[in-house]
């Protein structure tokens, strides 16, 4: 194994942990966003301000968005991104097996 | 930039000025109607200028060279993803990362302006995640502010020869970290504390954000290593030919 593919495995290994220690850790946590403990703070400082507009989106639909929903929007936006850098390292990579690394893409 | 081009960013860049100087206020993807709309206007015209010498830049690098397009692609798509993962985090709640670093780093922080709020008018509209109303102030500290650091560090990391990798990681992670200071501190400016002002405010939305940002900036860092890493290895080409990569450097 190259050196980098060392670095990059343990790289990503590290990240995973980070990410999924504190659910493990942290049982019964709520795991709110920290953009609505924003809001929280927001209504402690100034208890009487309120929010002068809404989203779009629950304008529309006269209410929350539902929270199956908002996954799969963001699952979504994660897809969107994953296969534009899917596809273009993917291209570049065949382009190295093939030996064409100076060739335009 | 042409002249007319350079006009405009520098009458754009006055503007945004004459507003300053009132007295401001906001924080990171603020959620939507939580700004007054005055700082909403303010911090909306700052950004203007650093927009449009964002698409004047991106225009140009792809003009100049067409294989920059690929590059600027990942960059955005790596916005796109790192921004839509939501992490959970030591302090019980979870938040995001913003994903500017890598563009920062390779296109410097104008051009990132550009790809970040694209990303923040996806989530605003579509997802109610921050705001259209308080698109200018998540713009500024995601798409300007960050950015800004992450190229900022990165640059002094190569004048002082750290390694690029470590260079990097610092750069992405505490630009991540600075956008949310930045989000605290427009928060707090809109939202000063009956007792110590904006001080106090600033304190408490910090406190706030960044025990839970912490190690999502660690995260960022880490991946945004690892994706110049796969850049590395497959695109030297087109890294050198935006001059992140010299052409002796292996």
């Amino acid at each position: 194994m190259s050196k980098n593919k060392k670095t990059v495995i343990i790289l990503l290994i590290i990240a995973a942990l980070i990410a999924i220690i504190p659910i493990f850790a942290l049982p019964g946590a709520e795991f709110g966003g920290s953009d609505d403990a924003g809001s929280q703070v927001v209504q402690e400082i100034s208890p009487d301000y309120e929010p002068w507009a809404t989203p779009v989106l629950e304008n529309a639909i006269g209410g929350e968005l539902p929270g199956e929903i908002e996954s799969l929007l963001f699952c979504i936006q994660t897809g969107i991104g994953v296969g534009i850098i899917a596809f273009f390292i993917g291209r570049f990579y065949e382009r190295k097996k093939l030996g064409k690394t100076n060739e335009e893409l | 930039m042409s002249k007319k081009q350079k006009k405009l960013v520098v009458v754009a860049a006055a503007l945004a000025l004459c507003f300053g100087i009132v007295p401001t206020a906001n924080a990171m993807h603020i959620m939507e109607g939580y700004l007054p709309p005055t700082y909403c206007i303010v911090w909306g015209v700052i950004c203007v200028p650093f927009l449009l010498a964002g698409f004047f830049k991106i225009n140009k690098t792809v003009k100049e060279n067409r294989r920059a397009l690929t590059l600027i692609a990942i960059s955005g798509a790596f916005i796109f993803v790192i921004s839509s993962l939501k992490i959970a985090s030591m302090s019980g709640s979870c938040s995001h990362m913003t994903g500017t670093g890598l563009g920062a780093i390779l296109f410097g922080p104008s051009a990132v302006s550009v790809l970040g709020i694209i990303v923040l008018l996806f989530q605003a509209i579509l997802l109610a995640h921050g705001g259209l109303t308080t698109l200018g102030a998540n713009c500024f500290s995601m798409a300007i502010a960050g950015p800004l650091v992450s190229f900022g560090i990165y640059a002094i990391c190569r004048k002082t020869n750290v390694n690029r990798r470590v260079g990097i990681f610092l750069a992405a992670a505490v630009g991540d970290l600075f956008t949310y200071c930045v989000t605290a501190f427009q928060l707090a400016l809109a939202n000063p504390s009956e007792v110590g002002g904006v001080g106090a405010s600033f304190g408490k939305f910090l406190l706030v954000f960044a025990p839970t940002q912490l190690p999502l900036a660690v995260i960022e860092g880490i991946l945004t290593v690892v994706i110049i890493i796969a850049m590395e290895s497959f695109a030297s080409k087109e890294l050198k030919s935006i001059g992140f990569l010299k052409e002796a450097a292996k």
